[in-house]
């Protein structure tokens, strides 16, 4: 007689009263394939855990975003926000597709550089710019976002030094109505200084004004804030107009875009609250079009939204390493994959899915990470099918940000993989093995011996 | 090592307590188990019961019933041993 396929056995205690109003149905189905290939495969090939992009799902992502806005407005470009997800293999992508490229620090920018994107197409953000690296910026025709006076200076002093022109944007803080107010990037709109800035910029002559660039918060959950923001920045434009004669070429807009994800303490799921990018299209579009701006100078809208573009894209499968009980009963249940490779987890609530079939059952469950650490946790109380030690799990939605702050913590990187659009699998990460982190290490050499 | 003997349990893996009034559910894996447990059958006769029906190998097997045991005695529907 063959035997019957076995789960652990499992016991839950009943509680009687009112049951929750928005009781939520848990993902009742595993995820065995990712585009095609095998959860199963894809872990016996490149080990566990391993990061897997979907380059189908950027892709379409993008194009979806493209449609929503250029449906409402005749001159839009998306600039990949590098730090969301710097790999090389992803950036291109999105190069590919069009985008130019967003960098925030000089390794940023000659990321960018060495991808093959010119000078031109580059958008030099962030408060940190060496004087280095401006000067880099100003000869190959860079996008500065100037962040503070200190760094005008700068590039006046540059200017002067190259004789050259630099092309400059400048960063507006502002109210819009959102908590918490950002101010601590770019020059605030309210107190009038943002318009002092660009009053100075006009006049000292030294610098090109080309662009007006915000970025009021992130993972915002509402999108009017967006149309008050493009509001502000369309009346500066119209402001420099009518006292210079000047016409700004583009507006940007940053980014901020919730993705699908939900946050910690959230009531609901973010599939079911966050607005979709027609919503955040139609907020700014209608921002800009229905502002003083005449129709023949309306600005190009540049977006640099990261987060929304790539998150689903992302998948990061691991292994449970052990299930134990703790003191008040609950099940515990220890995979490989802990907060250094999940950085997000802090903020989200992931959802993680087994990667083969499982019962209806399920028990309160904490999910904890492999570190030594009292914080690497995943999840401090979900309900969760009953899995076995080797039992496969899939995070989805994870490629923003995880793989540019992702901790080398206790364990070394894992690889990580794109699945291209025919359902093909590429490594585009190697992992780090102990030789490459002791490669930068220099021991004195009186530290070489011991004995114990 | 028993289970007490006024719980009762349904066909489905509905068990009542009814010294406490709470109720538990189970999976079909746990249902037997207690039933067994109910028959009075000892860990070995377990053992053998469900490894030769079951498709789990034995050392694996016995991982999850000490815990199972360990969550029932939790739940205080194990007799005390003495």
């Amino acid at each position: 007689m063959e035997k019957q396929p076995f789960e652990r056995p499992f016991i839950k205690k009943l509680h009687s009263g009112m049951p929750g109003k928005f009781g939520m149905k848990m993902d009742f189905d595993p995820i065995t394939e990712i585009d095609g290939i095998n959860v199963k495969d894809l872990i016996g090939e490149y080990g566990s855990p391993v990061f897997i992009l979907s380059e189908k799902t950027i892709r379409k992502t993008l194009n979806t975003a493209k449609r929503a806005f250029t449906t409402r407005y005749p001159k839009v470009r998306f600039s990949w926000s590098y730090k969301t997800n710097y790999l090389d293999a992803v950036c291109n992508i999105y190069h590919q597709e069009g985008s130019w490229a967003e960098v925030v620090s000089g390794f940023e920018y000659d990321k960018a550089l060495s991808n093959g994107v010119d000078g031109k197409y580059i958008i030099f953000n962030g408060p940190d710019k060496s004087a280095e690296y401006l000067e880099k910026a100003i000869q190959k025709n860079s996008l500065i976002h100037i962040d503070h006076f200190d760094e005008m200076y700068m590039l006046n002093e540059l200017s002067d030094k190259l004789n050259k022109k630099p092309k400059v944007a400048i960063r507006v803080n502002m109210d819009t109505g959102i908590y918490p107010k950002w101010d601590r990037f770019g020059f605030n709109y309210e107190n009038g200084e943002a318009w002092d800035a660009i009053n100075r910029i006009m006049i000292g002559k030294k610098l090109d004004l080309v662009g007006l660039h915000t970025h009021i918060g992130t993972f915002l959950l509402a999108a009017n804030p967006y149309k008050i923001a493009a509001g502000k920045l369309a009346d500066l434009a119209v402001n420099i107009e009518n006292k210079y004669n000047h016409n700004i070429k583009y507006i940007d807009m940053g980014g901020g875009f919730a993705s699908r994800n939900t946050l910690k303490g959230a009531f609901l799921p973010g599939t079911d609250t966050v607005p979709d990018f027609d919503d955040y299209a139609e907020a700014i579009t209608s921002g800009l079009i229905n502002s003083q701006i005449k129709p023949d100078n309306l600005p190009l809208l540049i977006l640099e939204t990261g987060r929304a573009l790539i998150d689903d894209a992302g998948y990061l499968l691991g292994t449970v390493l052990a299930n134990k009980r703790l003191a008040d009963g609950r099940r515990s249940t220890i995979l490989d994959i802990g907060i250094n490779l999940l950085f997000t987890s802090f903020w989200y609530e992931h959802i993680i899915t087994p990667a083969q079939p499982f019962s209806h059952h399920t028990e309160e469950t904490a999910i904890y990470g492999p570190l030594c650490m009292n914080i690497d946790v995943l999840r401090e109380n979900v309900d969760f099918p009953l899995l076995k030690k080797n039992d496969h799990v899939v995070i989805k939605r994870i490629g923003a940000y995880n793989m540019t702050q992702w901790l080398q913590f206790i364990t070394l990187r894992p690889r990580i993989v794109l699945i291209d659009e025919k359902g093909k699998s590429h490594l585009i990460r190697k992992n780090e093995t102990l030789e490459v982190f002791k490669s930068l290490e220099k021991t004195p050499e009186y530290l070489n011996n011991f004995k114990l | 090592m028993k289970l007490k003997k006024n719980i009762a349990v349904s066909d489905s893996g509905f068990i009542f307590d009814p010294n406490s009034g709470d109720s538990f559910s189970m999976n079909p894996v746990g249902t037997e188990i207690v039933n067994l447990l109910k028959q009075e059958k000892d860990s070995d006769k377990i053992h053998d019961a469900m490894t030769k029906k079951y498709d789990v190998p034995p050392d694996e097997f016995n991982k999850y019933y000490l815990d199972f045991i360990q969550t029932l005695k939790q739940f205080n529907l194990m007799e005390n041993d003495d």
